[in-house]
């Protein structure tokens, strides 16, 4: 029996889907420099997409046999996502022509990625979970090697597919021995089927939950399924790289929180430990090997593992205030870390694409607004109060003391400590060193400016006013059941 | 508009315009940070005027607002005799620290603009009642003073900021920590939600039972948070052996923060142990004082004075002298006797004046030798009189002589400790003789015996200078006669803070 469609369910992904075709024709139209306003037709989409999302606020739905939903939850990350991919298109604008790649397919890719993240999001069956993840990934597989000229590019790409695809299988194996133990993909009734479920059933259930943790540790870079991270984020096209930071980042945490935090709810007293285990060691690799970088997308490659242990913090804690403060924190990682990106990019022009931390002596001093961007960025990162970052890991960690895990908390802030220093060595840089380099990006780029204002006006807004984003997230948590 | 709140942004404000202000107008900038610290003096005065001098429970001139409603975090501010002390010192500090900063060259319109964010911030963390809000002024007012310490200091000024930086962001963990840790357990009476409320804190009957008297690591749950608030705060202060950031710091940053960072940053460690250790945790108060503020604090006296002996850079020498001289706050803060921790909280606001002279002076020979080698003068008395009248004042008044206003404080301080720890009452009251060892030996080296011919013709210090050290040495000199003038703001509050906690002993 084919299942009816339910057109409201798919809205937003066929927004997006639609919008990635039409830039796809219309790429077809255009020539050299007029393909940067492609971009906008997908900016566009987006906007629309997350406008349409904004107002289904209200429905709470499901169809297709009950394997795809649409709740708060999955909106909420419909706009953090279309947040990370309008963000990304506004500054690749300006960038792809900078580093020479000015291609049509490459805004439509972004916005396939984009529409397999919203199947993830909204994914209450393994398989259709598996089929939006395959969609993201492979659209970023292309784009991290999208770049053909660099070597670096293609090196990323490569290793990027090989061990994404490893990841893959397991996350595959994964749901097979939880279809073994179930007899069923369907998140719903996996839920229902725990309580009451025998030994064998168990065992079944507790090898695919390890396997979905190999799976999903893969596709957030945890440790010790990060090695891929650094050559990745460094090999990829700087945009690329802001995208998968924000948005493929957000897109597997989104299924991880949802698997994890409400499907095996039941089972959280032995998946807890393995999270906070994993939430330890993330945090301090990731922040212990930044210390030592000097290329600045490979620092902020181990930063972002060491978010992702920040937000195995919230995992843990297993509550509606944790899932919430994962929500919260995802949406100011992806304005802060997008942020930082725009910077790495605005310093870099053709054939020159400063991105050793030595470039970065002394910009500061020359180009005030631009420093105080980056300041703004990485002590947010760093998670200084009165910004997005801070706010974000409060929310954390406090939920992480009031369930009983006052331990991983004054590790999760220990480790904050550790990562001011090169988020600070950053800034120590840019307004401390006495002579640098010229560093002097392009002139005259409105997009990457317009990307700067945006990401920074929002960490700042969202620091000082957290309630209004974090009660929203809240809702979205909840609307789990 | 509440006046705490007024005074808190705007400076806010002010970096916000100056940020704004077109290239190449250096003077507007300064003028700009002029006018907004000298409203927020202006406020301060009408406090001093007006506040309830009688009032010994609660707080004036309080505001309450939602600030973050799920996590019952409010803008909660408003001021008590111990803190009134302390938002005084601060607008006066600031203000006139503009003024030692007209010097200031490189990037004038940033360094302005982070002095005023550092204004605000100090103010923040002195009006806020709210834990949350106190934490959050706490670590903005930090940032300005990184980049103050590292862009504008001398040729170490990097290793400088960044060890600051860490020690007091090391601090600063441990407190968020132990914030959280208050938050779950304490309980507001009238929704029975968790709270942030530092005035509902203080009031042990909101505590959960796991707080008032619970397990944790093996020890009881008050004395590690009060350990874990303490190290924060003593890092700030700084108490041995916390303290070899503030060496680094001083002798790095240039002459204005400098004065910020002894005059008002130090104190926020030993006010923060009065807000928040105290009246949160008395009994554990009772139980540690001994160890973790008199017996730190004379070895901060001791050690202090010594270190201080031993330097050759001028500015170095005040440095220790400051780590030396909070050592009597500490002493005095753990007598619990009236006289003892009114005596601590004078000592704190009279630090304040008597250092900010000791740094300005410093800058002012810096600022013409281009060096501040104790050895490397000799004799400036016969070309600088002026100045040398002033160095005279604020030596005399560092090393405690009677008639100045630090006198007052520490022998207040030793008087109210003798009656609990005599013994070490005793050694402090010895290391007074140290202090004069070191004041009277640098005066000598450098601004007595025979002129130095090299500095014969150095400058003599100038009206703007004159203007910066006139306020302060009259505060030195009127409160060392009529201490009463502050003594009576605090009193009220801090007798009974002093009966909250005495009761454990």
């Amino acid at each position: 029996m084919i299942p009816e469609i339910s057109w409201t369910i798919l809205l937003p992904t066929l927004l997006v889907t639609g919008t990635g075709f039409a830039v796809l024709l219309a790429d077809l139209a255009t020539t050299g420099p007029e393909k940067d306003g492609l971009g906008w037709i997908g900016i566009v989409g987006l906007v629309v997409t997350a406008i349409a999302s904004a107002a289904l606020w209200n429905t709470q739905a499901s169809g297709f046999d009950g394997t795809i939903v649409l709740d708060r939850y999955a909106l909420f990350f419909n706009v953090v996502f279309c947040l990370a991919a309008a963000l990304t298109l506004l500054m690749s604008m300006d960038y792809l022509g900078t580093i020479g790649l000015r291609s049509g397919e490459y805004y439509a890719i972004v916005l396939f990625a984009t529409a397999g993240m919203f199947l993830m999001a909204a994914a209450n069956d393994l398989i259709v979970l598996f089929l939006g993840l395959e969609t993201m990934s492979i659209a970023a597989y292309v784009l991290a090697g999208i770049w053909r000229p660099d070597l670096r590019s293609s090196e990323a790409a490569m290793k990027y597919f090989l061990l994404g695809a490893f990841a893959t299988g397991f996350l595959l194996f994964g749901i097979a021995m939880l279809y073994g133990a179930f007899g069923t993909t369907t998140l719903t009734t996996i839920t229902a089927e725990i309580g009451p479920s025998a030994d064998l059933q168990r065992t079944l259930a507790f090898g695919g939950v390890a396997l979905l943790i190999a799976g999903f540790g893969f596709k957030i870079a945890a440790v010790p399924f990060h090695a891929w991270a650094p050559d990745v984020y460094e090999g990829s096209p700087t945009s690329v790289t802001a995208f998968m930071a924000a948005g493929v980042k957000a897109a597997a945490f989104a299924a991880f929180v949802r698997i994890f935090m409400h499907t095996f709810a039941e089972l959280a007293v032995d998946w807890r430990p393995v999270l906070a285990l994993l939430a330890v060691v993330t945090m301090t690799v990731g922040n212990l090997a930044a210390l030592k970088q000097t290329n600045i997308k490979r620092m902020l490659a181990y930063s972002s593992i060491a978010h992702a242990g920040y937000l195995l913090v919230g995992m843990v804690a297993a509550d509606s205030l944790g899932g919430a403060a994962v929500l919260y924190y995802l949406l100011a990682y992806g304005l802060m870390n997008t942020g930082a990106f725009a910077v790495v990019i605005a310093l870099g022009k053709r054939g020159e694409p400063n991105e050793s931390l030595d470039d970065y002596d002394s910009v500061g001093l020359r180009h005030p607004a631009l420093g105080l961007c980056m300041t703004v960025f990485m002590l947010s990162l760093a998670g200084i109060p009165a910004l997005a970052g801070f706010t974000g890991k409060f929310y954390l960690f406090s939920a992480a003391v009031g369930q009983g895990y006052a331990w991983l908390a004054i590790i999760g802030v220990l480790n904050s400590v550790v990562s001011m220093y090169y988020y600070g060595g950053v800034l120590m840089r840019m307004f401390m060193a006495e002579d640098g380099k010229d560093v002097q990006g392009t002139t005259h780029r409105p997009y990457l400016t317009a990307t700067l204002i945006v990401t920074t006006v929002g960490t700042v807004a969202l620091g000082i006013f957290p309630s209004w984003a974090f009660e929203l997230a809240l809702g979205a948590f909840q609307s789990l059941g | 508009m509440n006046i705490l709140t007024l005074m808190t942004f705007i400076p806010v404000v002010g970096a916000i315009v100056i940020l704004c202000l077109p290239r190449d107008k250096d003077n507007w900038a300064r003028w700009g940070a002029v006018v907004t610290t000298a409203i927020p003096l202006m406020m301060a005065v009408s406090l001093f005027i007006n506040f309830d001098r009688t009032q010994d429970e609660g707080f004036q001139y309080e505001v309450i607002a939602n600030w973050i409603p799920s996590f019952n975090i409010q803008y909660h501010v408003g001021v008590d005799g111990i803190s009134i002390t302390m938002v005084l010192l601060t607008a006066l500090l600031s203000f006139l620290c503009i003024f030692a900063s007209w010097g200031i060259t490189k990037a004038v319109k940033a360094y302005f603009a982070l002095f005023l964010l550092l204004d605000a911030g100090m103010m923040g963390v002195f009006v806020s009642l709210d834990f949350f809000l106190f934490f959050v002024f706490w670590e903005v007012m930090l940032l300005p003073m990184y980049f103050l310490i590292g862009i504008w200091g001398g040729p170490r000024k990097e290793y400088a900021a960044i060890k600051f930086f860490l020690y007091t962001l090391l601090g600063s963990a441990l407190m968020l920590i132990s914030i959280l840790a208050l938050y779950f357990n304490t309980t507001d009476p009238l929704t029975m939600t968790n709270t942030f409320d530092m005035v509902m804190m203080m009031d042990q009957a909101n505590h959960s039972e796991w707080l008032r008297g619970g397990q944790i690591f093996g020890q009881s749950v008050p004395l590690v948070i009060w350990t874990a608030l303490f190290i924060g705060f003593a890092i700030k202060i700084p108490a041995f052996p916390f303290h070899t950031w503030l060496p680094d710091a001083h002798v790095e940053a240039p002459t204005a923060v400098s004065v910020i960072l002894a005059g008002v940053l130090l104190k926020m460690g030993t006010y923060g142990i009065l807000r928040i250790n105290f009246p949160m945790f008395p009994e554990a108060t009772a139980q540690l004082a001994f160890y973790f503020l008199a017996a730190v604090g004379v070895v901060n006296i001791v050690y202090g004075a010594l270190c201080a002996m031993a330097q050759t850079d001028l500015k170095k020498l005040v440095a220790y002298s400051s780590v030396s001289h909070m050592g009597y706050v500490m002493l005095g803060m753990a007598s619990f006797t009236e006289q003892g921790i009114n005596g601590a909280v004078l000592q704190m606001f009279n630090h304040g004046t008597v250092t900010a002279m000791l740094f300005l002076l410093v800058g002012v020979i810096y600022d013409r030798a281009h060096h501040r080698n104790i050895d490397g003068f000799g004799g400036l008395a016969g070309v600088m009189p002026v100045y040398t009248g002033f160095v005279a004042i604020a030596f005399f008044a560092a090393l405690g002589l009677p008639g100045l206003s630090a006198f007052i404080s520490e022998a207040l301080v030793l008087l109210g400790s003798w009656q609990q720890n005599p013994m070490l009452t005793m050694i402090a009251a010895l290391a007074v003789i140290l202090s004069a060892g070191y004041m009277l030996w640098a005066l000598q080296r450098i601004w007595l015996g025979p002129l130095n011919e090299k500095y014969a013709d150095i400058e003599e210090i100038n009206r703007r200078e004159i203007f910066t050290l006139v306020p302060l040495a009259a505060l030195v000199i009127y409160l060392g006669i009529y201490p009463t003038a502050v003594l009576d703001l605090m009193g009220a509050s801090l007798n009974s803070l002093n009966g909250v906690v005495s009761k454990f002993l």
